[in-house]
């Protein structure tokens, strides 16, 4: 009796947490990381949720030669924005990416380290003194 | 005490079901397939008869398209098309929203029934040359499926509100516009049919569902029209 008492309760709790589990799942986007998190916030409506960009529109971040090539100039163009022709993997693109003031510098940096280290790049990661330094360049760097 | 425990189990099992019934609620159930889609849309005209119940069609239109073609409603007689709003410079939704009404325009792009009409918010900018550019950008070579048009601005705005969308100037929001990013499905008698969230993709997932439904609806209505 008593066993059957403490086999409910377990199936109880058991049923809570997978249906917790279940349902805020539809609730909220499970999250690796802060980078994925940013990305999906701030980047993925333009650069898609793959980051396959958006035909020639939008250069795709995912297996990106620019994300490699422009490495040191990356926390800045996040910072500050860019526009004008860019060229990544052989496509021309040429729209308005606006700026993140937004950001603090960690943030840039989890955030570019997910790009760096996902979705087909293979590229060195950033310290977070590393892109402060860098942000530097365009005055960007907020310290935090 | 055995009994305590038994009733601490129901308790959980039960508040686990009533959480999993009431956060079911986050993720939208697409409705399933319908016979007829309904007619939708605003009615501001006093009703002539007690029957005269529809709302107002879609109110006579002249753009111009991405090649310099001047489109009217008569450009959609005897099709149904799918409409939106955006700018080209637009930082925010207009991207996926655009992407995702690529993916309807892919699924149709077979059919010449099918028509597409993207109004630019922001003709200042987006010149005949900037929406030729981004249509063919975006993979569009031919204007007569997918028209990026544009026209004074409070028309634009006028349109918007009858296709059920919003669109506004408002200088707080990146880029200087604020709009939904909703897709408007028209019959060939001006009627607004569906609204769809072009943000979220289950919602594009059932106008892609709606769109053969209403093409069967003009297709079963033509021998009667022709009488």
């Amino acid at each position: 009796m008593r066993r059957r008492g403490h086999l409910l309760r377990l199936l109880g709790a058991g049923g809570l947490l997978l249906t917790l589990s279940f349902s805020l799942g539809s609730c909220f986007t499970e999250r690796q990381n802060e980078g994925a998190q940013l990305y999906a916030t701030h980047c993925s409506s333009c650069h898609g949720d793959q980051g396959q960009g958006l035909e020639r529109l939008i250069p795709p971040v995912a297996a990106a030669d620019y994300i490699a090539s422009n490495r040191a100039e990356l926390p800045c163009l996040v910072r500050k924005g860019m526009q004008g022709d860019i060229v990544v993997n052989g496509i021309h693109y040429n729209q308005i990416m606006p700026g993140h003031e937004d950001l603090t510098d960690s943030q840039i940096t989890n955030l570019l380290n997910f790009l760096q280290t996902n979705w087909g790049n293979t590229n060195q990661p950033y310290t977070i003194r590393e892109t402060a330094e860098l942000l530097g360049r365009c005055n960007g760097s907020d310290g935090q | 005490m055995t009994n305590s425990f038994r009733r601490a189990g129901l308790l959980l099992a039960a508040a686990g079901a009533a959480l999993s019934l009431s956060l079911g609620g986050c993720s939208s159930e697409p409705n399933s397939s319908v016979e007829r889609l309904p007619v939708l849309g605003f009615k501001s005209a006093e009703p002539t008869s007690p029957s005269d119940t529809l709302p107002d069609p879609i109110p006579a239109f002249r753009l111009t398209n991405q090649d310099r073609q001047v489109i009217t409603n008569q450009t959609f007689a005897g099709k149904v098309y799918v409409t939106d709003f955006f700018f080209a410079t637009c930082p925010s939704i207009c991207p996926k929203m655009q992407s995702e009404l690529l993916r309807v325009y892919k699924a149709f792009e077979t059919n010449p029934d099918v028509l597409f009409l993207s109004h630019t918010i922001d003709p200042a900018h987006d010149s005949i040359p900037v929406l030729r550019d981004y249509a063919e950008r975006l993979g569009i070579n031919d204007a007569s499926r997918w028209h990026f048009a544009t026209a004074g601005r409070d028309s634009v705005f006028a349109l918007a509100k009858a296709y059920m969308t919003g669109a506004e100037v408002d200088a707080a929001v990146p880029g200087g516009f604020a709009h939904s990013g909703t897709f408007a499905l028209v019959d060939s008698q001006r009627r607004v049919r569906g609204v769809y969230d072009g943000m979220v993709p289950e919602q594009v997932d059932q106008l892609i569902k709606d769109i053969p439904v209403l093409l069967k609806e003009e297709a079963e209505a033509q021998p009667v029209a022709a009488k």
